[in-house]
């Protein structure tokens, strides 16, 4: 299943490894990143491939939440189905 | 494919613009739930209710997990009560007991369909069950209750809108203690529709399939923060923009359905794409059209900017989503728009120019308090001229009006949570009993006659 990351906030630092990171301990499949700065903030999107996943969707959701905590980020696992849908005709 | 862009514009209209599904109602059919009695029917309601919906709660949960979009409610709506009970109606208060308490078993907030259809004529078993709509609404927390009187095919059966305007003032009376809020779980339609997720309206018509899913869009925040990004563009350009944010919405809403009714075993009802505001800042359909260019929403102008928003809003929606239905506009409830309540507040939108928005826009005078003491008689001719107005231009209109016990033009009435505040507004003087007591049916209009 195609997920998509996005981690968003005001440090920068060290945050492409620690995500990246945190995602391959848990056999998620990073497919393609990109990064932006939006105003003061900066974002980095991933679209991630989550078929050989460790943990189900959920469970990754919140983990990732925690992560984002931890690393002073806001970031958020969602279906990459919900972009589809509102972006494509 | 989309890109960062994307992305990042759906993540700002969630976070910032409150974009949300506004519900995901599940629409139960009680037919097979009719027992010989009373009780036992009561207990078959209850029964089916919580195991057809056992799963809605979470299942919805589970989709705003996934999905990064908030699901504000969770819903049901059932087959018109009075239907179920038409062999016993002065036992119908058991029904909607049952259904109430199947609503706290459920956790959902609100359940519609304590509801009669006589729009044509008032059966007996009908007129029983209008008769119970007071002391159930006072006694029960989450059951909402509809009545349709009019309807472009039939006219308007007038002898069933003198009796829901003393129905109105019965509710209020019976919950004074909390400024009548039984009124606001009480509407009162022309041409209702049989697939509207939305509350207090809700029903399931018996045109429907068994168990199905409809969906509420909502997010006129997001509307209105396109808007500043086009401060000076003409109307044609702005109606554009409102069509294409409208289609971002709706495939929010159409996606979140049809797995939503997939997961719950349930058919994939319709979206409805109305424009539905909350009591939050930023989250108001009366500030789109501030937004628009008008100093205040009321002032002269905004039935234009209404009919354009309204009609961009289903030009985008109806392309974005296969199944379109419900009531499918933009809502203007008065207590639950923060930017309709300040206009009401400082007494710059009048019952009349709300009368007149309601000709453009879906559905009707909404959520609106009125003096405590408006006798039952023009009650019911607020809901004549709305209904009149519904079966004239077959379009859906309704009444959400709540003559607030004790309270008078200047006081406020609050029922917090969603169905927020509302400052008592001031309505005509002038006696209409001679034409609400003359009854009968109105009758339906030439145009109706297209066969």
């Amino acid at each position: 299943m195609r997920a998509v990351v996005t981690v968003t906030g005001s440090d920068r630092r060290g945050i492409i490894a620690k995500v990246s990171n945190f995602l391959f301990e848990r056999n998620v499949n990073i497919e393609d990143i990109s990064q932006t700065v939006l105003g003061e903030q900066f974002a980095m999107i991933m679209m991630v491939d989550m078929s050989e996943s460790s943990r189900d969707f959920a469970a990754l959701a919140e983990e990732l939440e925690e992560k984002g905590k931890e690393i002073g980020m806001a970031v958020r696992l969602q279906h990459a189905a919900i972009f589809d849908a509102m972006h494509n005709v | 494919m989309f890109n960062k862009t994307d992305v990042l514009e759906t993540i700002e209209m969630i976070e910032k613009e409150h974009l949300d599904i506004r519900t995901v109602t599940m629409g139960i059919s009680l037919l097979s739930c009719i027992r010989a009695d009373g009780a036992s029917t009561a207990q078959a309601v209850y029964d089916c209710v919580t195991k057809r919906a056992q799963n809605l709660v979470k299942t919805a949960e589970n989709l705003s997990r996934e999905y990064g979009i908030p699901i504000v409610n969770k819903r049901v709506s059932v087959t018109p009560v009075s239907l179920v009970t038409a062999a016993f109606p002065e036992k119908s208060a058991l029904v909607g007991k049952a259904l109430d308490r199947a609503a706290k078993e459920l956790g959902i907030d609100f359940l519609g369909g304590y509801s009669a259809l006589v729009h044509k004529g008032t059966a007996d078993y009908e007129e029983k069950f209008l008769a119970t709509i007071p002391e159930v609404l006072a006694e029960t927390e989450r059951l909402c209750s509809s009545v349709n009187v009019g309807s472009s095919r039939s006219g308007i059966n007038m002898d069933a809108v003198g009796q829901m305007g003393r129905i109105v003032k019965q509710t209020a009376a019976l919950t004074a203690a909390r400024d009548g809020l039984g009124c606001a779980k009480l509407v009162v339609f022309c041409n209702a529709v049989e697939d509207n997720p939305f509350m207090a309206g809700a029903f399931h018509g018996i045109g429907e399939a068994d168990t199905v899913i409809n969906v509420g869009v909502s997010g006129p925040g997001v509307v209105q923060h396109a808007l500043k990004f086009v401060p000076d563009a003409d109307l044609t350009d702005t109606a554009e923009l409102i069509k294409r944010t409208a289609f971002k919405i709706t495939r929010a809403g159409q996606l979140i359905a049809k797995e939503a009714a997939s997961r719950l075993g349930a058919r994939f009802g319709i979206v409805d794409l109305s424009l539905a505001p909350t009591p939050a800042r930023g989250d108001s359909v009366a500030h789109i059209l501030e937004e628009l260019g008008l100093e205040v929403v009321g002032c002269h102008g905004t039935t234009a900017a209404l009919a354009m928003l309204n009609d961009a809003v289903k030009k985008g929606g109806v392309m974005a989503s296969s199944r379109v239905g419900g009531l499918s506009g933009a809502f203007i409830p008065v207590s639950e728009d923060i930017g309709m309540i300040e206009s009401a507040a400082a007494g710059k939108i009048s019952l009349d120019k709300l009368e007149a928005m309601t000709c453009v826009c879906s559905v009707g005078l909404d959520m609106i308090a009125i003096p405590g003491d408006t006798p039952e008689a023009t009650i019911s001719a607020i809901i004549a001229d709305e209904a009149a107005i519904g079966m004239i231009n077959n379009k859906t209109t309704a009444v959400r009006v709540i003559p607030a016990p004790g309270k008078s033009v200047g006081d406020e009435v609050s029922f917090g949570g969603l169905l927020g505040r509302a400052p008592v507004m001031p309505v005509h003087g002038g006696d209409a009993s001679k034409f609400i007591g003359r009854g009968g049916l109105i009758p339906a209009p030439i145009h109706s006659f297209k066969n």
